[in-house]
């Protein structure tokens, strides 16, 4: 069979198994919806947490951002694990003992107060929509590659199953299926990855490659190798960065605390049964995600001195395949600088922009030609970093059925992801906006049928975002972890930590950090977007990392501003007293 | 805790022993977040060019711990706090 009708079968069985489970798991009441009746083993629940968490972005992208970005890429991979200690210790085991269902419930809660809960639920639906047109995009992307359906179609296909799992089955349906699609994601990263792993160093642990020796006789170790053949070319070395030390401490930070605030994350927590689980079950989600998290370093090592060997210094007519497939997709580009036919590799960008075609017209060598104008720099090709994880099984000559299996496991990880992000959507919709502010008399079958509804709005809205990606997706994704950084985390640590903390300072708290927050991107990213560079950033602090400052900010003005103001009613107070031991859990649960 | 039946001097008691169990907690916490911040912004961000004159299975051990050594810490860091804790619940009586 060819790698085509392989990427078929592969996908469609990984499908009819979703489907599959949501059938068995669909679900009659909101508790059963919003959090799976918060009967999910602790280590079930890690696994499931590890797929909401894993997106189409951790799947596709962090390992060619790493093999481009070197040490500097380290920002995302301390970043997005990290976050997961301050998610254990500090939020995951009180928000479970406090029992509700979702994360605006609890701000609502425990700052007394409807306009509280409305800020929550505005920052979650905006940080999940941010993410989820990401999603959608990723599939539409392996779709039209692997299985070379337009894009469009393929975003269709993808929100059909996640309506179909989603909407039937609520949390219990998104659980189950989660765990399914990480085994299939999880095996889909690894397995090329041990074998690229074998073939670049002989040691089948890509954990421990990517610090072996090369197999070609130098007497090098992967890095070493990479070092110095990346200076030979006029880059910085591999494990030196290029970023500030300021600048990588704020995305990091922000990065893990915006983690740590993810709605569509920390309501995974109230699905187990009990405090004690839900610390575990922190345990176990940081070690299925850890599984790919070392491993994409390696990946995106191995990638780039593949790429070096097979593509630098190479006629265009003998770079293999892959170069070319992805070149008709336009996500390579190269533009014959020098006339010599050859590609050059070389630092800086080959030509200004994105890579636009004159249709279908070829230059002298066979490639396509560009309409963008070229740069002085002497490098002649164009990436795109998404490509690296999907082209790898092809870079490195693996058998047709593992790049089968990479195209189902990068669906698993879109489809996983853009399902927990619909959930907490539509749990926000239908239980903090209707049941708890507008229509507090609804019944719970009348509840239920309102969060269907409205998963079923999110997901057409979603599905529209993939298939008309507006041009700001890729600039607003430092929005979600900046919001998440900027408003809910510390709101809901200071809900947690202090008792005195009144409504007056968590509002304004979350107001002027979200403000900062979001003054700041848009200024950099859509407003003056030529200001964008390091000399003009305050303090030497990306966009990216702002998120950090405007935790500060947060901080700051809810602790002065409750200074000024009256402290909370004695029966907060208590309910603060109570979410800080984990006797008794259950009682909270059922009220 | 079924706190109704006993006395006020019982709940009194039983509000000390809460005091004394969010304060362990807090320690614990303090402990835990000092690792996690000296492994990741420490010698991950911080010290990495110092650390990077040290060698260890190959890489360069600033690389190391930016790219591999932080998360198995994390990792290993919350099954502490977890095994810990619950230690901690049941010394105190407050289990779930």
């Amino acid at each position: 069979m060819d790698a085509q009708t392989l990427t078929y079968l592969f996908v469609g069985l990984s499908f009819s198994l979703y489907i599959g489970i949501a059938i068995w798991a669909r679900v009659g009441s909101t508790k059963e919806f919003y959090v799976a009746g918060a009967g999910v083993h602790p280590v079930v629940n890690g696994m499931a947490t590890a797929a909401d968490w894993m997106s189409a972005a951790s799947f596709i992208s962090v390992a060619g951002l790493i093999a481009f970005l070197g040490y500097d890429g380290s920002v995302y991979l301390m970043g997005w694990t990290g976050g997961y200690v301050l998610l254990a210790l500090l939020l995951a085991p009180y928000l479970r003992k406090y029992g509700k269902f979702t994360v605006p419930e609890f701000i609502g809660d425990r700052y007394y107060s409807d306009a509280a809960r409305l800020v929550a639920v505005v920052c979650l639906i905006f940080i999940s929509f941010t993410y989820v047109a990401g999603q959608m995009r990723g599939v539409g992307i392996v779709f039209s590659r692997f299985l070379e359906v337009d894009i469009d179609l393929g975003v269709v296909i993808g929100m059909a199953i996640v309506f179909v799992y989603a909407v039937l089955g609520g949390m219990k349906g998104i659980t189950y299926t989660q765990v399914a699609q990480y085994c299939v994601l999880i095996f889909a990263y690894t397995v090329p990855a041990i074998f690229i792993s074998l073939l670049i160093t002989g040691n089948p642990v890509p954990q421990f490659g990517l610090g072996a020796e090369v197999v070609d006789g130098s007497g090098l170790t992967v890095l070493e190798k990479l070092d110095s053949a990346l200076i030979d070319l006029g880059f910085t070395a591999y494990t030196d960065g290029t970023k500030s030390t300021i600048d990588v401490f704020a995305i990091t930070a922000a990065l893990m605390v915006g983690t740590a605030g993810l709605p569509h994350v920390i309501v995974r927590f109230f699905t187990v049964p009990k405090v004690s689980d839900a610390r575990i079950s922190a345990g176990w989600a940081l070690v299925f995600i850890a599984i790919l998290y070392t491993t994409a370093p390696a990946v995106g090592a191995f990638t780039r001195i593949n790429f070096i060997t097979e593509v630098n210094e190479t006629s265009y007519a003998e770079t293999p395949q892959w170069f070319k497939n992805w070149e008709d997709l336009g996500l390579i580009a190269w533009r014959d600088k020098n006339g010599d036919g050859t590609v050059q590799y070389r630092p800086g960008k080959p030509f200004e922009g994105k890579p636009a075609f004159e249709g279908e017209s070829r230059g002298k060598s066979g490639e396509r030609i560009l309409t963008n104008p070229a740069t002085n720099s002497a490098n002649e090709v164009y990436v795109d970093r998404d490509i690296m994880v999907l082209a790898n099984p092809e870079i490195a000559k693996l058998p047709d059925w593992v790049i089968a299996l990479v195209a189902a496991g990068g669906l698993a990880a879109a489809l996983s992801t853009a399902a927990g992000l619909l959930l907490v959507i539509s749990t926000a919709v239908s239980h903090d906006m209707l049941k708890k502010t507008w229509m507090p008399d609804i019944s719970d079958a009348q509840e239920l049928r309102a969060a269907r509804i409205a998963a079923a709005l999110a997901i057409g809205i979603a599905g529209y975002l993939g298939i008309n990606p507006p041009g700001f997706v890729a600039q607003v994704v430092a929005f979600a972890f900046g919001l998440a950084a900027a408003s809910l985390f510390p709101a809901i640590l200071m809900g947690i930590f202090s008792k005195k903390m009144n409504k007056e300072g968590a509002i304004t708290g979350m107001l002027s950090g979200l403000a900062f927050t979001i003054a700041y991107i848009v200024y950099f990213k859509f407003m003056a977007p030529e200001m964008n560079t390091a000399d003009h950033w305050w303090f030497g602090i990306s966009p990216e990392g702002i998120g950090m400052v405007g935790m500060l900010v947060n901080f700051s003005v809810a602790f002065v501003v409750d200074r000024f103001t009256p402290a909370p009613p004695e029966d907060i107070q208590h309910l603060v007293e109570d979410i800080r031991v984990p006797s008794g859990a259950k009682d909270a649960q059922s009220h | 805790m079924n706190s109704e039946h006993k006395e006020t001097q019982g709940d009194d008691a039983e509000a000390t022993a809460r005091i004394a169990y969010w304060k362990a907690n807090l320690r614990l916490l303090a402990k835990l977040l000092a690792v996690w911040f000296i492994v990741s912004f420490g010698f991950g961000i911080l010290l990495v060019d110092w650390l990077n004159q040290f060698h260890f299975f190959g890489f360069k051990l600033g690389f190391w711990f930016a790219q591999q050594g932080s998360i198995y810490v994390f990792v290993a860091l919350i099954f502490i706090y977890a095994l810990r804790m619950r230690r901690l619940d049941r010394e105190f009586g407050v289990e779930d």
